[in-house]
């Protein structure tokens, strides 16, 4: 491997042993979305890295395609300590939610046709597709400040088909993006 | 490349990680399309079952993926569904993590940002909409998600509770 890229300013420099423990710490904190918990642990109670260091790691995360807090902990393994290191991040991220959603699987194979289990999961996807609607509507708030937004033609483009058409992504991605960085290129 | 589930498994889901943008949440009605719709693995049903047990399972969202392996073909299916979903991406992310530093600031980098942010906001809505149409609908699963979404609007209270007080309210049958 070619040199690694210079690890963030900070002083305090994580042993791969303890990158794997912080991110299993992550993975069994971080209910509903692990983000918050990997700030809290990274920035706050670890301080390997600054607020604005963890901002930029997390941004180019959200950058790539794929699960965002899975593109966190290989970025972030891999600054402090190369492949082995994302390796670690990763493995502790992944590991401990596997073994809990494997013994969860099994149990739905076998359960999941009982009347009271099925009660208790209608009510819970309501709730998560509520908990969906309001991380739209957080999103899209900025949209509607302006009058006339090509930004929202394009989030109304992809919905419709995706939504709707049931277009599949990979051909309504590869139709819209070029587009919308191109006009996101001119704007500003 | 439909020979054997595994290898369905494995090129859909390789796929899907490298056009997910938004995320785990954002890939939803593409992984709803295969599953249910192209695969005929599932039904309606057991897709927003196995999306609601991911949502309170703990770890990251994409955890679905091992649920639906797990459903077409075992421990292995899973193995290979969660693997395929983050290996391209992982990939891509550890060589990029070496580069991004130079384009900090540059406008492509800008525009590439900014150029995702509406697709996101789209799939992520359309997310909402597929969940909606396979579970089962009735005026309280829609009080519920009103509910909800208010509250995740304007707190910032911890999701677990949400579902909890969901859990309950299905269980006690007003579902």
């Amino acid at each position: 491997m070619s040199e690694s890229v210079a690890p963030p300013s900070s002083a305090v420099q994580p042993s791969l042993t303890e990158l794997f423990h912080a991110f299993v710490l992550v993975s069994i904190s971080g209910f509903g979305g692990a983000l918050p918990w990997a700030r809290r642990t990274i920035v706050e109670k670890k301080h390997w890295m600054t607020t604005e260091e963890f901002n930029e790691t997390f941004a180019l995360s959200q950058f790539l395609p794929g699960p965002n807090v899975i593109n966190f902990s290989v970025v972030f393994g891999s600054r402090f300590g190369g492949a082995p290191g994302a390796a670690v991040a990763l493995a502790g991220l992944l590991g401990p939610p596997l073994i809990i959603v494997s013994v969860l699987a099994v149990l739905y194979e076998r359960y999941g046709g009982i009347e009271t289990l099925s009660r208790i999961l209608t009510g819970i996807t309501a709730a998560a597709i509520g908990l969906l609607i309001a991380v739209v509507a957080k999103m899209a708030a900025p949209m509607f400040l302006k009058r006339w937004n090509s930004a929202l033609v394009f989030a109304i483009i992809a919905f419709i088909g995706v939504a709707l058409m049931h277009w599949p992504l990979p051909y309504v991605f590869l139709g819209l993006a070029p587009f919308s960085i191109t006009f996101a290129w001119f704007k500003r | 490349m439909n020979d054997s589930p595994l290898t369905s498994l494995l090129g859909y889901f390789a796929l899907l990680s490298l056009f997910a943008v938004g995320g785990a949440n954002a890939a939803i009605p593409e992984m709803h399309r295969v599953a249910v719709d192209v695969m005929h693995w599932m039904n309606d049903r057991q897709f927003s079952d196995m999306y609601a047990i991911a949502q309170v399972s703990p770890g990251p969202n994409v955890i679905i993926v091992a649920l639906i392996g797990y459903h077409v073909a075992g421990f292995a299916g899973a193995g290979v569904a969660i693997t395929a979903m983050c290996g391209p991406t992982c990939t891509l992310a550890f060589f990029v993590a070496r580069t991004w530093d130079r384009f900090k600031g540059a406008r492509w980098r800008m525009a590439i940002q900014a150029g995702m942010v509406p697709l996101s906001i789209g799939l992520i809505a359309a997310s909402a909409f597929v969940l909606a149409h396979a579970a089962d609908r009735n005026v309280y699963a829609a009080l519920i998600t009103a509910a909800t979404a208010a509250v995740a609007f304007f707190t910032r209270i911890n999701p677990l509770w949400v579902f909890l007080a969901a859990g309950v309210l299905g269980l006690s049958g007003w579902l």
